[in-house]
């Protein structure tokens, strides 16, 4: 469903967790996508993309436009690397819960900030997270 | 980017100026702790207004300067939580519960002056 994404963000830094983020809210701005959703969607990628630094080392973010089959569009975010993995991801999305020094919300917490999660992992294998957020409907009529 | 830290009277004022990497804030929270050693302040405002977003990593170290400052004998207050912030930090859930907060930097001082158990004791 997605086309070329129109960002790829190579993550290494926690600087580039930032741009990953600004990047992300610029494309929103463009869709029309409300000031809370844009903030709701930099928040999450802030969390995943600062998982990708805190225990992969290095990943990337690729953002694109996409559509649902009735033409709405929204932001779709994966952020993905080649780290360790997650070996209990239904532990992994519990509040609380954290493997790191984190205070255990970076996933479940991104997961109630967008519209779609997804997540894909195992031990070893590297994680990759995809998030969308969708514009409103009424954003379509204008 | 550093966060400007001013002296006014027994107060220390921390402004955020642009969006701020972790690095930053670690930086901020080191900085406020030598600050307010060094200057025996009685209260710290840390002014968000400029952050367009407030993920985990940040909110739990502006709760960290709250917890630590208050070890020394002094009271933080978070102030210029934007709206949209706000409600991504609820989702988040990111509750602030033990944390002082204001809606502007008039505000966090108006708190800081007023007497002090009117201040410490919300909510218990």
């Amino acid at each position: 469903m997605a086309d070329e994404p129109a960002s790829v963000i190579a993550i290494e830094s926690d600087a580039d967790v930032v741009t990953a983020r600004q990047q992300a809210r610029a494309m929103a701005s463009q869709l029309d996508l409300s000031s809370t959703d844009q903030t709701l969607l930099a928040t999450a990628i802030s969390e995943v993309a600062r998982n990708i630094t805190a225990y992969a080392v290095r990943g990337e973010v690729l953002l694109s436009v996409i559509q649902d089959d009735g033409g709405r569009r929204g932001i779709q975010v994966i952020a993905r690397d080649d780290g360790p993995g997650i070996e209990n991801v239904e532990l992994a999305m519990q509040d609380g819960y954290t493997s790191g020094t984190g205070l255990g919300l970076g996933l479940p917490g991104a997961r109630r900030l967008v519209h779609q999660f997804e997540i894909q992992t195992a031990p070893g294998r590297g994680t990759t997270v995809t998030l969308v957020m969708w514009e409103r409907e009424s954003a379509r009529a204008a | 980017m550093a966060v400007p830290i001013l002296k006014q009277g027994p107060f220390l004022i921390a402004t955020i100026q642009a969006a701020l990497t972790d690095t930053d804030v670690l930086k901020l929270q080191d900085d406020v702790m030598a600050q307010v050693t060094r200057h025996r302040s009685r209260g710290i405002i840390v002014d968000v207004t400029a952050l367009d977003v407030m993920d985990s990593f940040v909110s739990r170290s502006l709760q960290g300067i709250a917890r630590m400052t208050q070890l020394r004998g002094a009271t933080t207050v978070i102030v210029g939580i934007q709206p949209e912030v706000a409600f991504a930090m609820v989702q988040l859930g990111m509750a602030f519960e033990d944390v002082l907060t204001a809606l502007d930097l008039e505000e966090g001082l108006a708190l800081l002056t007023r007497p002090r158990k009117e201040t410490v004791d919300g909510g218990g």
